[in-house]
Parts: structure tokens; sequence; C-alpha cells
């Protein structure tokens, strides 16, 4: 499951603005994120965390600046694998029928091969005819995260990784992202506080007010990037 | 400023000019009488609104393409402009229908197109008011802006098919009625006329929401601080 | 090619969501039903009158319902943010546009076939001479109504008073489907049971017109 070279993809950021209305959600923000790198971003609410990651996934458009991938292959789309609060997964269909569909749209190769490796490797095999609107909080997580896999993403995005899941589900997640990490994906974490997944970054960045604050990059402790002034 | 009064002046004298002209110059018409010069502002105004609601689809086209927001100040401002013009269109119709035909309104197809056209573009702006965030109302209203605009060839033209099935009165002339050469040139100066007061409700509704958009940045600028 | 092929999967999950709840058709053929049922007390359905007001009482009842079943189309994707995952999952945005419109079209069209026979019945009128020639302006009528709907559902899902705002922008523009479906109908029914191809050929240009306009703008309409 590595991201072989060709495939592996790194981010740019070029003095992106955000705005919403009279809100600025990033103001001038430049960041060079290279491939494989698995980078923390931590701030507290409405630091821009979440609007980072949307505009990673071109899921939202900057209001100026550019993002771009710095890929091998110019003109292809990038799979990207993002995990958000919300599921983005159907409540009315069965988990594997949600991955199935989903595999389907990715064109991923041997479908159901892959949907049933990623149900065992979350753990929902045995629930996987169940609909999803029966599953707890902690299992919509992990379906999440298997539809976020299925494409073997070279980007994957997760916003608030943690949030949700108990002590036991956090522990699987950390172990699955450091073989992701160690394979060459590039990760971006978007994170409150320091905890297990944290701890796998290479890299640290602190947002405040729509600017990044502190970059390990730059020489900031990367403990540092979690303490917030005035708490 | 002074280029702007200036402006303002022209188009109203030019108004006020045509006015004039359609009641002292132009002849009386053999069978309606004075009503009938109403014709001249209301179907001048007709074109007016027409083609100010065509310059609105190139504003939401640009913006579409461009995202600046000075397409949608005059989208917006032109969806104003227009809709006005054809209300106004509606109005004077049944004022000059009533004496001269007795009866206020008939479905016929140019006044039944001329209804929907109206109720797309009320739509419009009706639109804008219920979306609050600016980038979102713009986009937003510019793509159905581009759909309503698209939709009007196919509103006359089908409810034109289905008037040549349910033949009904034809009022305010037919497409074959002549015009006597005065009458023409007086047309035409009204054309001109309402255009250019188009034009000036235009410029003058696009700077107020210039102005405004403005403002807000000041406010946002203060705020920062 | 990859564009039918997402459109294809789209359609697929569309159709198995509806068809293991079916509470979109069940609602809207009730609702057809009562909007026949209250309309018939506006005017005495004698077989003359039936033929006269009968097509265009049947197809404000399908624009109406039309109008309602709609709503659900994309506010659905809205509860999981599951539009997130179709737009990075899907290459051409055109997809989910493009199977979204013939699920409704399918629906639509469901609902009408079910309703033709309690039509006739109610009000003594017989489709069955002209049949195709109504099946041909039913499946047309229904593109057109789909076509527009999609795209407008798209945009009164990010507005506010979303369920008055869909029926109010969805009428007006859909004028044209009305008028000249029920013109086609209406002439489908008469004595002499003629198809006008000149409104089949309208409804065909409207279909094609908007399904032109959606792809080259529906990509917008996704947007955030």
């Amino acid at each position: 499951m590595a991201a072989t070279a060709e495939r592996r993809i790194g981010l740019q950021f070029d003095q992106v603005e955000k705005r919403y209305g009279a809100v600025c959600a990033l103001r001038n923000l430049t960041l060079s994120i290279p491939a494989g790198e698995c980078v923390a971003i931590a701030g507290r609410n409405g630091s821009g965390k979440t609007t980072l990651l949307r505009l990673a996934a071109q899921l939202i458009r900057p209001s100026r600046g550019r993002v771009s991938y710095c890929a091998a292959a110019e003109n292809e789309k990038p799979h990207i694998g993002f995990v958000a609060h919300a599921t983005m997964v159907y409540d009315e269909l069965t988990a594997a029928e949600n991955l199935f569909f989903f595999a389907k749209l990715a064109g991923v190769p041997h479908a159901s091969n892959r949907v049933g490796q990623l149900l065992r490797e979350v753990g929902l095999e045995d629930r996987k005819d169940s609909l999803v609107r029966t599953f707890s909080r902690g299992m919509r997580q992990r379906v999440a995260i298997a539809r976020a896999l299925l494409g073997e993403p070279a980007l994957l995005l997760f916003d608030e990784p943690g949030t949700g899941l108990d002590a036991e589900s956090s522990s699987w997640l950390a172990g699955h992202l450091r073989t992701l990490r160690d394979s060459g994906c590039t990760i971006l974490l978007s994170l409150h506080g320091e905890s297990e997944i944290a701890r796998l970054a290479t890299r640290g960045v602190r947002l405040d007010a729509g600017s990044v604050v502190a970059d390990t990059r730059s020489g900031a402790m990367f403990q540092s990037i979690f303490v917030y002034a005035g708490g | 400023m002074v280029k702007r009064v200036i402006f303002g002046a022209v188009a109203v004298g030019l108004v006020a000019l045509a006015a004039y002209a359609s009641f002292f110059v132009a002849p009386e018409e053999r069978t309606m009488g004075v009503i009938q010069k109403i014709f001249y502002f209301h179907a001048a105004t007709a074109w007016a609104g027409e083609t100010t609601l065509f310059v609105c689809f190139l504003a939401n086209l640009l913006y579409i393409w461009k995202r600046q927001p000075k397409y949608d100040w005059l989208g917006v401002t032109c969806a104003e402009v227009g809709a006005a013009c054809i209300t106004v269109v509606l109005i004077t119709g049944p004022i000059w229908a009533k004496p001269v035909w007795g009866i206020w309104w008939t479905w016929d197809a140019r006044l039944t197109s001329t209804f929907v056209l109206w109720i797309l573009y009320i739509c419009y702006l009706l639109l804008r008011t219920l979306i609050d965030e600016p980038d979102r109302r713009a986009l937003l209203s510019a793509l159905y802006g581009v759909f309503a605009f698209i939709d009007v060839p196919i509103v006359f033209g089908a409810i034109r098919w289905w008037r040549t099935q349910h033949p009904a009165p034809v009022i305010m002339g037919g497409p074959g009625s002549g015009l006597d050469p005065v009458m023409k040139k007086v047309f035409f100066l009204n054309v001109l006329a309402m255009h250019l007061f188009a034009a000036f409700l235009v410029v003058e509704r696009y700077l107020l929401e210039e102005s405004k958009h403005d403002v807000e940045l000041l406010q946002r600028e203060a705020e920062a601080q | 090619m990859a564009l039918l092929s997402n459109a294809a999967a789209l359609l697929e999950k569309e159709v198995r969501t509806e068809f293991r709840s079916r509470e979109l058709l069940s609602t809207t053929v009730v609702f057809v039903l009562i909007v026949v049922v209250v309309f018939s007390f506006t005017f005495d359905p004698t077989s003359s009158e039936s033929h006269r007001f009968g097509p265009g009482l049947l197809w404000m009842a399908f624009l109406f319902a039309a109008s309602l079943m709609l709503q659900p189309c994309f506010l659905r994707e809205q509860a999981n943010d599951t539009l997130s995952a179709l737009r990075l999952a899907v290459g051409d945005p055109f997809a989910i546009f493009l199977a979204k419109i013939f699920a409704n079209t399918l629906f639509l069209l469901l609902t009408e076939l079910l309703m033709l026979p309690v039509f006739a019945a109610l009000f003594n009128v017989s489709f069955a001479a002209q049949l195709p020639g109504i099946l041909l302006t039913l499946l047309l009528g229904s593109l057109g109504i789909s076509t527009v709907g999609t795209a407008l559902a798209a945009i009164s899902a990010q507005a506010r008073m979303r369920e008055l705002l869909l029926p109010l922008l969805l009428l007006p523009l859909l004028t044209p489907i009305l008028v000249v479906s029920t013109e086609v109908t209406v002439r489908l029914m008469s004595p002499d049971g003629v198809i006008e191809w000149k409104g089949i050929g309208l409804l065909l240009a409207f279909d094609a017109v908007f399904l032109t306009v959606l792809w080259l703008f529906g990509e917008y309409l996704l947007e955030e």
C-alpha cells in the first residue's frame, strides 16, 4: 500500500486569502508542504484550520492567491482522502454499499477486494451489511476513514481526527496513520491539542486568526505548537 | 461628479424632449386618439428594459467567469432597472388598452410573455434577499440570471406557438402594424431617450452599490484594529 | 467514458436509496392525487369540460408535485456532507447532475404513469388511443422539469426559505413546459388525436438547451 514515487504529491499555498463576507478566515497564508510530510496543524476554533483543509482538497476556492499540488504527473487530479467532522457517507446505505459506491466512483480497481480489505482493517466486517444509520459515532468515523482510504490516496486530510473516538479507536487510528505516514503519504492533521495522533507528525504549524504564527520548520518547538497564548 | 450631473441632465432633458415630441410633433392616430401616444413611451421603455436585461445577462456571465464584485454590482443594478422598465410596460399597457379596446388585459402572446419575463427577474431579486453571504449571493444569482435569460426566448417562442393554436385578440399593434414616417422618428427619439435614461439609472445605482461595498470594507478594517 | 460510468454509479445509488424507503415516490403520488381532487372542485367535470381542463390540470399537478419532490435532491447531500465526498470522488461534476436528473425524471415518470389510469377513471377520458404520443410528451416534459428543477434545487439548498424558494424559482422557468405539454396533450386527447410535432420539437429544444447550460455551468452550482 505504499505511495509510489510517481504518486507522491506536495502541497503549495501561495498568499492564500479566504473571505466569507466580512469574515476573513485565512489571510496571506503561504505554506509549502513537500511530498510525504505529516503536518499537524494546531489552532483554536475559528483559526482557519478547517478552511485550510478544505482549500487543500480544492472543495473551496481561495478569494485570493493559489493552492496547487506539486505532483510528478502534472495534469492528474490526485486521489485525496478527506475525513472531516461530517462522516460523508450515506446513512441509508450499508457500510459495504457505501464503500462499493465510492470505490466505483473513484475507479478503484478490484473494488470488492479493496472494500473487503478495508472493512477488515477498520474492524467493521461483521457489521458491513448494517445501515450506517445504526452505527455509533466511533463506527461512523471508521466508515469515513475507510472511505477516505479507498483510492489509496497520496494526500490525506484529517479534520480533528480524534473527535468522538474512544481511547481504543484513537489508538487504532494512530497506528493506521503511522503506517500511512511511513509509506510516503502526505498527511495534514488539524488538531486542537497534543495527543497520540498529534505526535505522529513530522512537522507542526500553528494557525491563529487565519495566519501561520509558528512553524517547526522555522525552528519552533513542537510542544509549543499546541500552546495558545491566553489559554 | 460633474460628469454624472451632466449625464443626468442630458438624459432627463432628452426624455422631456421625447415627451414633447410625442404629444406635439407626432400626429394623432386616426382611430385611437390621444391615448395612443402612450405607445411611444410604452414601447420605448420595453426596448430599454430588454437591453438592460441583456446587459444583466452579460454581467452575470462575466461574474461567473471572473468573480470580480463589479460584475455582481452591474448585474443587480441592471436587473433592478430592467425589472422597473418592465413594470412600467405592464402598467402603461393596460392604461392604453382600457380606453381603446375596453379591456385591461388579454392573455395574448406578447403580454403573457412579458409578464413571465417580469416574474423571472422579480425572482432574481428575491433570490438575492435570501442569501446572506456576498460571494455566494453573487454566484448563485448570476447562475440563476443565466438560466432566466436563456429561458426568455423559449418562453416567448412557446407562448407564441400556443397562441397560434388559440388565437386571441392582439392589442397594441401586431408585428405588421406600420408607423407613418413622423411617428417613426418620434418613436426612435423615445427609444434613444429611454435607453439613455435607463443607462443613467444603471450608472447611479451601480455607484451606490460600489459605495456600499467601500463602506463595508472600511467597517471591516476599523473592526480589525 | 468516466462521466457516464460515474453518472451510472450515482444513478444506481439514487434509485437504490429511493426504492429502499419509497418515501419520495409515495408522498409524491399522494400529493398529485390530492391536487387533482382539489382542482376537480373548481370545474364541472363533464366530458367536454374534462377534455378541455383535464390536461392542464394534470400538468399543473405534475409541476407542483415536482417542485416538492425535487427539494430533498441536494438537501439529502447536506446531511452528512456527502456532496463534498462526491465532488472529491468524481472527475466531472456534471456526472452528479446527470445522475440526479435521470433519477428525478424516473421518479416523476413513475408518478405520472401511476396517475394516468386514476385520472382516466376519475374524469372518464381515455389515453389508450394516443398512448405513444402521451408517453413521449410525459418523457420530454419530465426531463425538462427535472433538468431545471435539479439545477434550482442546488441553488435553493444554499439559500434561506428553501422550501418556498424552489417552487418560486421553478414554476416561472418551466412556463414553456407547462404551456407546450398541456397543448400537445390536449391535441392528443382531441377527437382527431393528432401529435403536434412542433410542440414536441419545442420540448426537445428546451431539454437540449438546459442540459447544455447545466453542462457548462453545473460545477459552479456545486461550489461552496
